[in-house]
């Protein structure tokens, strides 16, 4: 085999067979160009998939875990944690998640996530499918126009998970009772929604945010009233025990409820809408508007055991306010220590008796005020502590008038008012007893008794003479006078001549009466008679006539 | 050792179906091998630049195939998606040291393998180097070998997928990614067919 022949034939043959095939190999760089484009489009794809990437701070990180903990919205997974750590000061646990594109819309200012952890509360139930899944975060979108991509987690799942329709109020209270987020809100004792959130305002008073549910939050209107529903309210009133609870959740995790306040809450209306104010039970919830407190001030020369602040105050029986404080002062001059009790009143509630008092302009301010209740105490209001309850020692204050009561100073020119008090009418029985006492404690009782003595001894020696003497004769007496009785009774039997004789002649003198009655009688009907004699009777309309014919 | 003589030297071409070695001067000009039918070159046309072109299209198919989840597995304990390398550092992470070595193998091991192996074989063969002639023909046969067990991947996969259909207990779906890695596979093996390791010898006279 040579070389030489070949390299010609080689020229020769792939000459006009690569220009026939040359389309081939280039169809080739199709497929990379292909998959550069499928790739590059997928890589476009999932960039523009990509959602946002938010960071959460949470105090706890239990139970998030990278790549397993979704972010759901409405129970839909809208995202996963992508990265779980802790924030430069170590004081939160910073969790970082990828949300889908569509989720991006969800994320406002105040869009809220927590992490779903099972719950065990004494009204309700939560989250106990997280036990097998493991926890996720919920997610509530805001309302704010501003988005944002961190956040700062709730600790506790809020009440309202996804707005659903209805109203949201706030309530003004001293203090919230034993509410819990989530406890239920009653309009008569029907739930209609609940206690969404609760927050000490920096004035120290507590504000409850509720959520009434769509179809109710028409109930509530600007008279609407408030009240802390939690617990058991027992009354023992004219008409018996009166026990009362709006259900037994409410009993052991508080509630609330509402209702439509007093007519006279109508005129009184106002404020701020959906703002309220929470009372601390139905009663006073319904009483009528207070209007503003006016202070008082008492000075009792006496302790006053069971008297404490909120104690009430009693204008004629009715009660007008409360005890605010009650304080010990010291007077200089006699070296006394008063109880000072400060109180606050409401003239509002002398209803319409306060009314009179406006028409006559008594209230317009607090000299007119001051000046008519040093009136009153001219013609004797006192303060007096007086006891509520025999069995508890509990005094209350009553303001009445006391017209037996020494003349007092009024200075109306103090503030608060210094109203003139008389001592309880315990303390007042107290110390009548005390006097009773001392003066029985004076009597000359060891006199007395020795003069007893004396006469007691007078008196039995007077007995014993009695006894040998007198006796024996009365015994005669009395024998004697025992005979004359048996006589006296044999005279008296009904077979005695005595009594017979005496039963005739009364049955014959009855006769006689009656005869002469009957001539009585003619003599009424005919006067005539004594001149002309008897006559024949012949009218037939007297029925008493035939009768009487057959008499003289 | 005397120094290899060129088939063309000798004026012979292989049929590279059969094995058949042909004198040149026998072909006709349709070029088919006398034994088995088949188109007989004295090397395959364009070679290279085929070789090159699967090899860059496996290249771009396996950034994909590692970066979306190749599988998507739910049950009672949630939903996950796994990546390759996700499921491998997996696996490690729970103790299980030899399936991770496996699949590592497997799916990022040879393919990395057969891309550095192609590449090298294209880079050295395009400059007629004369390096290692002959440990680049035993490589360009373990390229073709080890191909086929880069499946490894897409097998456990469709396995897992079509076993593992308990509904609400655990339900496995395979993802996007598989679909590319298994384009990586078939692609690469392309690249390694359509090199013709006779260029491996081929020399700048």
């Amino acid at each position: 085999m040579s070389a030489a022949p070949t390299p010609p034939s080689e020229e020769e043959i792939p000459t006009p067979v690569v220009q026939n095939r040359r389309w081939i190999p280039r169809l080739v760089w199709v497929v990379p160009i292909a998959a550069a484009v499928i790739g590059i489009s997928l890589l476009i794809r999932n960039w523009e998939n990509a959602g946002p990437r938010i960071t959460i701070s949470f105090l706890r990180g239990e139970g998030v875990q990278v790549g397993k903990t979704l972010i759901k919205y409405r129970d839909v997974t809208v995202g996963h944690v992508s990265a779980v750590g802790l924030s430069a000061d170590h004081q939160t646990v910073l969790v970082s998640a990828d949300l889908s594109k569509d989720a991006a819309s969800l994320l406002k200012a105040d869009t809220q996530f927590w992490v779903v952890r099972p719950r065990i509360g004494v009204g309700s139930v939560s989250g106990l499918d997280t036990l097998l899944t493991g926890v996720y975060i919920g997610m509530k979108t805001g309302a704010a126009t501003l988005s944002e991509r961190d956040f700062v987690g709730l600790e506790d799942p809020p009440a309202l998970s996804h707005g659903p329709r209805g109203r949201e109020l706030q309530l003004h209270a001293a203090r919230a009772g034993s509410l819990a987020i989530g406890a239920p809100v009653y309009f008569r004792q029907f739930q209609v929604g609940r206690v969404i959130d609760e927050n000490l305002l920096p004035d120290g008073s507590t504000r409850v945010t509720v959520f009434v549910d769509a179809p109710y939050d028409g109930f509530v209107k600007p008279v609407t009233r408030f009240w802390n529903a939690s617990g058991i309210d027992v009354k023992l009133g004219a008409d018996g025990l009166n026990v009362q609870t709006e259900s037994l959740a409410a009993v052991l995790a508080g509630g609330l409820a509402f209702d439509d306040g007093p007519i006279e809450a109508l005129f009184a209306a106002g404020g701020t809408p959906g703002e309220f104010t929470l009372y601390r039970n139905e009663t006073e919830a319904m009483a009528p508007p207070d209007g503003d407190p006016h202070y008082i001030r008492m000075r009792f020369a006496q302790g006053l055991r069971g008297l404490e602040a909120g104690a009430p105050v009693e204008f004629v029986g009715v009660n007008i306010g409360s005890v605010v404080a009650v304080d010990l002062g010291y007077e200089h001059q006699d070296r006394s220590f008063p109880v000072i009790v400060t109180a606050k009143v409401y003239p509002r509630r002398m209803g319409q008796a306060f009314e009179a008092l406006a028409a006559q302009g008594k209230t317009e301010s607090e000299e007119t005020l001051a000046a008519f209740v040093g009136t009153l105490v001219k013609r004797g209001l006192r303060a007096q502590p007086r006891s509520g309850s025999l069995l508890t020692e509990k005094l209350y204050i009553a303001l009445d008038f006391l017209p037996a009561s020494p003349r007092a100073a009024f200075d109306a020119s103090i503030r608060p008012l210094e109203l003139p008090t008389v001592n309880g009418t315990f303390q007042e029985l107290e110390a009548n007893i005390g006097r009773l006492v001392t003066k029985v404690n004076d009597l000359p009782l060891e006199q007395i008794a020795a003069d007893l003595h004396t006469d007691l001894k007078d008196l039995h020696e007077t007995l014993s003479e009695l006894h040998s003497r007198v006796l024996p004769s009365a015994e005669d007496t009395l024998s004697a006078l025992h005979r004359t009785l048996d006589s006296a009774d044999q005279t008296l039997d009904v077979q005695s001549p005595l009594q017979r004789g005496l039963t005739e002649t009364l049955s014959e003198s009855r006769s006689t009466l009656q005869a002469v009655r009957e001539l009585a009688d003619y003599l009424d009907r005919h006067p005539d008679a004594l001149l002309r004699g008897r006559r024949p009777q012949k009218m037939p309309e007297s029925p008493a006539a035939p009768s009487s014919d057959a008499k003289p | 050792m005397t120094p290899l003589r060129q088939s063309l030297e000798l004026g012979l071409v292989l049929c590279r179906t059969c094995g058949l070695a042909v004198s040149r001067a026998s072909l006709k000009v349709d070029q088919r091998c006398p034994r088995c039918q088949s188109r007989i070159e004295h090397r395959t046309p364009f070679s290279t630049e085929m070789t090159l072109a699967w090899l860059i299209a496996g290249i771009v198919f396996y950034i994909p195939a590692n970066l979306l989840p190749v599988m998507h597995t739910s049950g009672l304990l949630g939903e996950a998606d796994s990546t390759i390398i996700g499921g491998i550092l997996e696996f490690w992470r729970s103790g299980d040291w030899d399936i991770a070595l496996l699949i590592f193998i497997a799916s990022v091991a040879v393919p990395l393998t057969k891309f550095i192996a192609i590449g090298l074989l294209l880079l050295t063969v395009g400059k007629s180097s004369r390096w290692q002639q002959h440990q680049r023909t035993v490589l360009y046969r373990v390229v073709e070998f080890i191909g086929y067990w880069s499946m490894l991947d897409v097998i456990v996969v469709a396995l897992t997928s079509a076993l593992m259909q308990f509904q609400v207990l655990g339900t496995a779906e395979p993802r996007a990614g598989i679909a590319f890695f298994c384009g990586v596979v078939v692609v690469t093996m392309l690249s390694a067919l359509s090199f013709d390791p006779r260029l491996i010898w081929d020399q700048r006279v």
